[in-house]
């Protein structure tokens, strides 16, 4: 296994070293702080499979330290830590001017708690119960934002085009025409090209509600988007990752 | 018997009683005794006011006559029945004549009122002398002879005995009866409490439908009997709420739980390479359902307990109404619904934006999965307005409705009607919404859309919230 190897690469490094099919080279350092240590040990593995290495701390001191002394590509903070609890930390590592993303996991998970983490520092919020696979959209995603333009304004992916100026979308220069709330979907799509975004992030960044949709909603609103980018076309870009959400991506 | 009093003593009642008792007692003596003594001492002072009166009579029957005269008065007055005591006596205090046969000795030595009463002996014709007590006057004449005018004391004495024994006697029953009574309300009072406890107990054993004993007389008792059993009736109330969540739970739960471990087995054992990745595929998409299942259980414990409060400000119900809508226009156009709005703009509460989306994404949610049903072309209202200082948003259906009676359930945790469960849903939607509702100090009503439409009444949930203060 490469990931062995993978300790020792540098976070930045790490995009640079396109992989194998069979090998997976980490492309993403990151630091969890979660004192229940099987789950901690799960995510590991998990966040490794994924191609991401993750330390782990296991109290809130430790984590205060290993944040300040190393490079992180991401945080994920459990909000009830031994020692020093998450908000402090990440107050803490902010005050230190460490400007990692930090994603927040809480078990007191509801909104108000959200919006505690949100205003100490924190840069998004999962509450537990949580699935394995949205907790990865949403490091990746983070992880993903220092090299994301914001100021790009265009979007591209393959042949589809995205202005955010003019609000006008083209795929192989013919124009497509959007209501508003798609173009909003599509333009979050987008920006997180390449990477699965969950349901429950499309309802935070488009619709801007903070919870678990549930139902099909999303899914149909992602099913017109798609029958209206795709239609004429005969390359699919716009994927639906089973059991974690959506990603766009040209594969040609 | 014993055990019983000293149990009847440690009674609050019995002691503040036998207090009550024991004060009357005292008060009731002391008035016996100063009632009694009043009375004698009126009639002493009659009698030394009457024997006044006879000194001066004598006093003026000597100045007239002399010697002669006064003994003529004298032996007359002795003679009528009832008579005054009459004694003549010498210089040297020795008994000349008179209605007595003695006296005591000494009390003719002093001339006015004697100090004390004494006794004397009358005259008595069976020879019973028994000596009497009297009280008297004592005169000594210039002639040197001695009158003494008297009175039994037999009368005032008599008379204060009398009273004295009546009075006793009256406050003897009155005493008796209040024992009575006493003994009576204690043990009755100890019977009750006595029981009280026997229903209490078998409360403590577990059985929450036992009632404390109530009586008719609507005393301080039965009020307080009145009030623990409304206690008892909203514990029964809550524990039976538990339990049916509890057992919700279990059901809810543990199905999805058992249909995930036999899909886990079954992705075990495939071999098939692509089988087993949709196998795969389906556990977790059977965790994601059970995650969401908790997640709105804990929502709701949440919302109940009302910590939410907190992250309150100023929604905008018109435009999260029309969001909302917007929002699943779509799911309704796929499920071949038609989604009218009718929205008043500018409604504003105070609330959670959050919080009230939800509440209006599980209405919109319910009335897409339940409006097909119904007969005629599909089709959902939403509407928002005000009405007698509410707001009122409510999410209309056209499909077969819910019957009156069975309306109230559909709130309850887990409940859903659809016994067969074909619908997919974690039956905790409207649960959700009514606990959203408390929590934002409105109340959350269910009609039927139409009610002269019998093949499909609709449905029709209304949010009502208290228009804001201006």
């Amino acid at each position: 296994m490469a990931t062995s190897t993978g300790y020792s690469l540098r976070a930045g490094e790490s995009d640079g070293a396109k992989t194998g099919a069979d090998a997976i080279v980490p492309h993403m350092k990151i630091l969890v702080i979660e004192d229940d240590l099987e789950a901690a040990a799960y995510m590991t593995k998990a966040f490794r499979e994924a191609g991401i290495v993750a330390d782990h701390a296991s109290d809130g001191e430790s984590g205060l330290f290993m944040g300040t002394e190393n490079a992180y590509d991401v945080m994920v903070i459990d909000r009830m830590l031994p020692r020093r609890d998450g908000i402090s930390v990440i107050s803490e590592l902010r005050k230190r001017g460490i400007n990692t993303p930090v994603l927040i996991l809480s078990a007191l998970g509801q909104v108000d708690d959200r919006v505690t983490g949100l205003r100490a520092g924190g840069d998004d919020y999962l509450p537990k119960p949580y699935a394995f696979s949205e907790l990865l959209a949403r490091v990746e995603v983070l992880g993903r934002r220092k090299g994301t333009p914001e100021q790009d304004m265009v979007y591209r992916v393959g042949d589809l085009e995205l202005d955010r100026l003019s609000h006008e979308v083209k795929r192989n220069g013919k124009e497509i025409l959007l209501q508003p709330r798609e173009f909003r979907l599509l333009e979050y799509l987008m920006k997180n090209a390449g990477q699965v975004v969950t349901r429950t992030m499309l309802l935070e960044n488009v619709w801007d509600y903070h919870f678990d949709p549930q139902t099909n909603v999303i899914d149909v609103h992602v099913s017109r988007l798609r029958s209206k980018i795709e239609k004429d076309f005969d390359r699919p870009l716009l994927k639906t990752i089973r059991g974690a959400g959506y990603m766009i991506k040209d594969e040609g | 018997m014993l055990t019983r009093l000293r149990l009847m003593f440690r009674s609050t009642a019995v002691r503040l009683s036998a207090l009550y008792i024991l004060l009357f007692a005292l008060c009731a003596a002391f008035l016996v005794f100063y009632v009694t003594a009043m009375s004698e001492r009126l009639l002493v002072q009659q009698t030394r006011q009457s024997l006044e009166e006879e000194v001066g009579d004598i006093q003026r029957a000597y100045g007239r006559g002399g010697v002669n005269l006064l003994l003529r008065i004298m032996e007359r007055r002795a003679r009528q029945p009832g008579a005054n005591l009459y004694v003549i006596a010498g210089p040297n205090g020795e008994m000349l004549a008179g209605n007595v046969a003695s006296v005591q000795p000494g009390v003719l030595d002093q001339e006015g009122w004697t100090r004390f009463p004494f006794s004397y002996e009358p005259y008595s014709e069976s020879g019973d002398a028994r000596p009497h007590m009297a009280t008297a006057n004592v005169l000594f004449l210039d002639s040197g002879l001695r009158i003494m005018i008297g009175r039994d004391l037999g009368e005032p004495a008599r008379f204060r005995s009398i009273v004295r024994r009546a009075l006793m006697v009256a406050l003897a029953i009155m005493g008796v009866g209040a024992l009575v009574i006493w003994f009576g309300i204690g043990r009755n009072a100890l019977k009750r409490i006595d029981r009280m406890s026997a229903a209490s107990q078998k409360i403590m054993a577990g059985d929450l439908s036992q009632r404390l004993p109530v009586g008719r007389s609507g005393d301080e008792f039965d009020r307080l009997s009145d009030s623990l059993n409304a206690m008892l009736g909203r514990i029964e109330k809550l524990n039976e709420g538990l339990r049916q969540v509890s057992d919700n739970i279990a059901h809810d739960l543990k199905t999805p739980l058992t249909r995930l471990r036999n899909k886990a087995a079954d992705a075990l054992a495939e071999k098939n390479e692509d089988t087993r990745q949709v196998a795969l595929e389906g556990i977790i998409g059977e965790s994601d359902q059970l995650i969401r299942t908790f997640n709105a259980l804990l929502m709701i414990s949440r919302v109940e307990a009302g910590s939410i409060a907190a992250e309150m400000s100023d929604v905008d119900l018109s435009t999260i109404t029309a969001d909302s809508a917007e929002l699943y226009e779509p799911v309704a156009d796929e499920a071949g619904l038609r989604l009218e709005t009718e929205i008043e703009p500018g409604l504003t509460v105070s609330g959670n934006r959050e919080l009230i989306g939800q509440a209006i994404f599980n209405l919109l949610d319910n009335a897409i999965k339940y409006s097909g049903e119904g007969e005629g072309e599909p089709a959902i209202k939403v509407k928002l307005g005000q009405r007698d200082g509410t707001f009122r948003l409510s999410v209309c259906d056209n499909g077969p409705g819910i019957p009156a009676d069975k309306r109230g359930e559909v709130t309850k945790r887990f409940v859903r009607l659809d016994e067969s469960r074909s619908k997919p849903g974690t039956g905790l939607g409207l649960s959700l919404v009514e606990a959203v509702m408390e929590l934002h100090g409105g109340s959350l009503e269910l009609s039927a859309t139409d009610e002269t439409n019998l093949q499909a009444p609709g449905l029709a949930i209304t949010m009502v919230f208290p228009a804001p203060k201006p």
